[in-house]
């Protein structure tokens, strides 16, 4: 404890809290690309996944294959996996692109799942209805079904998201200069492990605290009937 | 020639058969009711129709055109021509009425959009509902939601109005402003197959009723001989259970 009053003014030195938090500002970053093109990503797999007819059963099989397969690898696993398979295809990659396609792979296979829960959850009918119209699939699914599936789906994805700001730590293990890693860094200069820890567990949890906050109002305000939203006439195509 | 030619139609659910072949025809500007029984297959005559459900064998002809159900082209066109209300109305719950309304004859018909929004505000103001244009489905009761549904296939300008039980979802306040609309219809010429437990709406507005029972027509003909006189044993049964009341 004494060690650790002692060592603090050094520890909050202006030098090392620019360091952390550049570090959690790179761990935010990879977070945020990775799961947001996931989310798109995730989208497309969806999407070819429900693909009706016989010929593109080959098609459905890949995408339940990827989900299913990448769901069940430890994330670590998929981190090493990038970071010797990526050289075959890309020259020098960074690692930042590598922990982006890392949580990318994961967060893919995922949100995938809660988005075919979402679209699931929208009922049959709509379709139906849709289809007699003459709206093609993907006219339905942009403008019927999506839109209705939203509210279920983007409180979980939110959530999954921010859950994996701390789960991005693993990514340290390969060098990357996120937070965790600064840890290491810093505690392998002689400051007490439990004060730079305890620090940077802090600072994990002042990421993802608000964001969880924002992922519950979102909650909240998609579950509101749709006329009590605010309108948003300019989307009236 | 009739209009539409209906023609022992075979449709099966997984294996268990729903339509063990069903014949019937509509003229231009007829009026035919699908009564019977639930369970009889009267909705899945409808869901034949319009391409949700592939018929296993028979034949439909539009216009005196066959139409292959396998083929997405002919199915499509199919659907160009007909136009389908539900039991349960499946307006598009993320947009509003005049969106319900607008949305294929602008994005799929490719129609002016003037010209659109034109005749859907005068079809909103027919059956009521003028002042509800920006509404949203979850605001309107179930008696309004069933009116746009009936705009929303007329904007489509079918040939042929199909009418699947759309008054059974509501509640019996609400019915009359429902039939009124399609009584309308019917005296315009419009022409229509409307499924329905309405018995005394039946009379009224069918030119002619066809009784089904487990997947095949057992009678057909006049609302006054159906109703009033039928021939067949399972018939007298079925309208004896429920004029009775």
């Amino acid at each position: 404890m004494e060690r650790i009053l002692e060592q603090l003014p050094r520890f909050l030195s202006q030098r090392n809290l620019v360091l952390l938090a550049e570090a959690a500002g790179m761990t935010l970053a990879m977070t945020a690309a990775g799961c947001l093109i996931g989310f798109l990503l995730a989208f497309v797999i969806v999407y070819l996944r429900q693909t009706p007819g016989r010929w593109a059963l080959p098609v459905r099989l890949a995408c339940i294959a990827y989900v299913e397969i990448f769901r069940r690898i430890p994330f670590l696993v998929i981190i090493y996996l990038v970071l010797f398979t990526i050289p075959l295809v890309l020259r020098d990659a960074s690692l930042f692109v590598i922990a982006v396609v890392s949580i990318c792979i994961y967060a893919t296979a995922y949100i995938s799942e809660i988005i075919r829960g979402g679209i699931e959850s929208v009922p049959r009918q709509q379709v139906e209805a849709a289809a007699t119209m003459n709206l093609g699939r993907l006219q339905t699914t942009l403008w019927v079904v999506l839109p209705q599936a939203m509210p279920v789906i983007v409180p979980p994805a939110v959530a999954f998201g921010v859950s994996f700001i701390k789960d991005t730590a693993l990514v340290s293990q390969i060098g990357m200069f996120e937070l965790t890693f600064r840890g290491k860094e810093l505690n392998n200069q002689g400051y007490s492990a439990v004060l730079v820890f305890g620090t940077i567990a802090f600072v994990y949890f002042l990421m993802s605290w608000p964001l969880n906050l924002w992922g519950q109002y979102l909650e909240k305000r998609l579950a509101a009937p749709r006329s009590q939203r605010r309108r948003r006439t300019l989307r009236q195509p | 020639m009739p209009h539409l030619e209906v023609r022992d139609v075979v449709a099966r659910y997984g294996s268990h058969e729903v339509l063990s072949g069903v014949s019937l025809d509509v003229d231009r500007g007829e009026v035919v009711a699908l009564v019977g029984p639930s369970g009889s297959g009267k909705s899945t005559v409808l869901r034949v129709l319009v391409g949700l459900l592939q018929p296993v064998s028979g034949s439909v002809r539009v216009g005196g055109q066959a139409v292959d159900y396998r083929s997405a082209g002919q199915v499509r066109a199919i659907r160009n021509r007909m136009a389908i209300v539900f039991q349960q109305y499946n307006l598009f719950q993320n947009m509003d009425v005049m969106r319900n309304v607008t949305l294929a004859p602008i994005r799929i018909k490719r129609r002016d959009r003037r010209e659109v929004e034109t005749l859907a505000v005068a079809l909103l103001e027919r059956v009521g509902l003028g002042q509800k244009l920006h509404a949203f489905p979850d605001e309107l009761s179930g008696g309004q939601q069933q009116r746009v549904a009936i705009a929303r296939a007329l904007a489509l300008r079918p040939e042929i109005l199909l009418l699947d039980e759309v008054t059974s979802a509501l509640d019996p306040e609400l019915v009359n402003e429902v039939l009124d609309v399609i009584r309308d219809l019917a005296r315009e010429g419009m022409t229509m197959i409307l499924v329905s437990h309405e018995m005394a709406f039946v009379r009224e507005v069918a030119d002619r009723v066809v009784m089904m029972d487990k997947g095949q027509v057992i009678e057909s003909g006049p609302p006054a001989e159906i109703l009033d006189a039928p021939r067949t044993e399972r018939a007298r049964e079925f309208f004896g259970k429920i004029l009775r009341h």
